[in-house]
């Protein structure tokens, strides 16, 4: 155990030291104590959301019970104190993702407001009628609409750079898209459909080297693998916060300091600016000026008690003990008659997509909730990817680091559960 | 695996063996694709109106053993119907499976009582209305795609 402060509080955290111990994980995840129609809970849908340990809730309440008060603003005493834990919720982000600055950390409410944030204010005064963007096959809808939006709007080129049958990336395809109008590649790291994940190092290489700017879409990466965005030498850096075991709401938008800069700011309002009158106003320096109106405090605050809590335990760790689960998972599932796994990258992180036989996924999704194992059923927000394996929909079990081999079990009793039934 | 029977009735997994007036009819004139956002499902149906009266009814689509059951019922239960029988029907179905009072069926429609299971399951209302939504769209005449939400 170590003690760290955070705000006016005091942490206790397990040290990395200690290993990996799942029988201790899940005591500090609650949620895993609910019984599900009176079944144990086999919680298979992290990749969806994640759920939250004693930590973070502690954090939040904490928060709203000790210390809370709008940020940047007042000057009493609880008003320091809510600043204190905001601002170091920011530091906190920063060095789990190795940011250079905690100015190049803006928070937004997820994911998806950062990819519609830079397609806003990076594209929309960067980007001109016939320069391309290039995403991949396997993107989330939220980052491929936002760039429909630009397309719409700037007569920006949308460019969809190819899977293979095991669902990865065909790598020289994919260079070969990158041509002289190319502005920018906006990419996952992990693909939330089918696990896959992406050569995002070789890919921030190719698009650097010709100039082209890279956002990369870290949602389901950041929850099973460390990152470093100085390492990488990417643009953009994006995740939500409730992926990562933290509350949903709050998410972040790694940049570049000097393309925070130059980009306009995105919504006008309180906490953005330097000053106003009515003939002009000046902006703060960022990330405030993407911050308008007063954040998401708690949300923010429990974000890093989540990134605290994953640090403590290591995601050294976490991934291998989730690669020892996907794997037995793979293994295991592939046994099953009439089932068909969709996407076999040979990089793959915390998703198993598979099809049933005729069983729709929704009846086999009703089906293992009786059982009391909950998994994701239907597009997951990919349906692009969905048409290229010619489904409509699968069944998504997900991985996070309070699963074990005994969930997969559970997970494939439950299926053959649901074959005898649609025998 | 008891809840399980009253969701699953045999007649449901019947009609999902083997849906009754599935597929594409060399005649029709007037059609609607349902579209069901939450897992991309699509049932399209066709329908033969004859003056008033619902003379055929077939669909086509993809869709969960909910869905697809009652697709199949309904055909069997609009065809020879006036179009404000069918929409009736609708509006009954719809206040069975979704109100809080149950409303009683009339015996005629018994095989629809076997849906009644998903009352207690909200997020599958919408695949056993799916197929009705696109009847009714279809009846209205415009042809436009409809969506459960």
């Amino acid at each position: 155990m170590t003690e760290i402060k955070r705000g006016g509080r005091a942490v206790k955290l397990k040290s990395v030291a200690d290993g990996f111990d799942l029988d201790q994980i899940r005591e500090d995840f609650p949620v895993l104590r609910q019984k599900p129609h009176g079944r144990k809970l086999v919680f298979l849908d992290s990749a969806a959301s994640a759920q939250k340990p004693r930590a973070v809730i502690d954090a939040i309440r904490y928060c709203y019970e000790a210390e809370y008060a709008n940020v940047h603003r007042g000057v009493y005493w609880l008003s320091e104190r809510a600043t204190e834990a905001f601002d170091g919720a920011r530091e906190t982000v920063r060095s789990f993702i190795n940011a250079a600055k905690t100015s190049e950390i803006v928070f937004v409410s997820g994911a998806t407001e950062a990819i519609n944030l830079v397609a806003s204010s990076y594209g929309g005064t960067f980007l001109e009628a016939g320069d391309e963007v290039v995403i991949s096959h396997m993107e989330h809808h939220s980052n491929v609409v936002p760039w429909q939006f630009l397309r719409d709007r700037n007569g920006v080129l949308l460019k969809v750079a190819p899977i293979n049958d095991d669902g990865e990336l065909i790598l020289d395809q994919f260079e070969a898209m990158l041509g002289p109008r190319t502005k920018l590649v906006a990419i996952t790291h992990v693909a939330n459909s089918l696990g896959t994940v992406l050569p995002v190092q070789d890919i921030c290489e190719m698009a650097r080297s010709r100039g082209i700017r890279v956002l990369i879409d870290g949602c389901q990466a950041v929850p099973h693998t460390s990152v470093d965005v100085q390492a990488l030498d990417c643009d953009f850096y994006v995740f939500s916060g409730h992926k990562l075991y933290g509350p949903s709401g709050i998410g972040v938008l790694y940049a570049r300091e000097e393309l925070l800069k130059l980009m306009p700011p995105y919504q006008g309002g309180g906490e953005m600016i330097a000053s106003v009158t009515f003939d002009k106003t000046d902006y703060a320096a960022p990330p405030y000026k993407f911050e308008a109106g007063t954040p998401h405090i708690s949300g923010a605050i429990g974000l890093g008690a989540a990134v605290d809590y994953v640090r403590s335990i290591g995601l050294e760790h976490i991934a291998a003990h989730e690669s020892d689960v996907l794997r037995y998972g793979m293994q295991r599932l592939a046994q099953i008659e009439g089932l068909r796994i969709i996407g076999a990258a040979r990089q793959k992180a915390g998703v198993i997509s598979f099809v049933l036989d005729d069983v729709h996924p929704h009846d086999v999704g009703t089906i293992l909730d009786q059982e009391g194992v909950a998994v994701r059923t239907g597009h997951h927000c990919a349906q692009p990817v969905m048409d290229r394996f010619g489904v409509a929909s699968t069944v998504r079990a997900s991985i996070g680091m309070y699963n074990g081999r005994d969930d997969i079990d559970a997970l494939a009793r439950s299926l053959n559960k649901v074959k005898e039934f649609f025998g | 695996m008891s809840d399980l029977r009253e969701l699953y009735q045999e007649i449901i997994l019947d009609h999902n063996r083997r849906p009754r007036n599935f597929g594409v009819p060399d005649q029709s004139n007037r059609t609607a694709k349902g579209h069901n956002p939450l897992c991309g499902d699509i049932v399209t149906v066709y329908l033969l109106l004859e003056g008033n009266v619902v003379k055929d009814i077939q669909f086509e689509g993809k869709g969960c053993a909910i869905s697809i059951a009652s697709a199949s019922i309904m055909t069997e239960l609009i065809i020879g119907k006036t179009e404000a029988e069918a929409l009736e029907l609708f509006q009954s179905f719809h206040d069975f499976v979704t109100g809080d009072d149950v409303a009683e069926l009339a015996d005629e429609l018994e095989e629809l009582k076997a849906l009644s299971g998903v009352r207690d399951y909200p997020m599958r209302v919408k695949c056993a209305t799916l197929a009705w939504h696109s009847m009714a769209a279809a009846l209205d005449g415009d042809g436009e795609n409809v969506a459960t939400e």
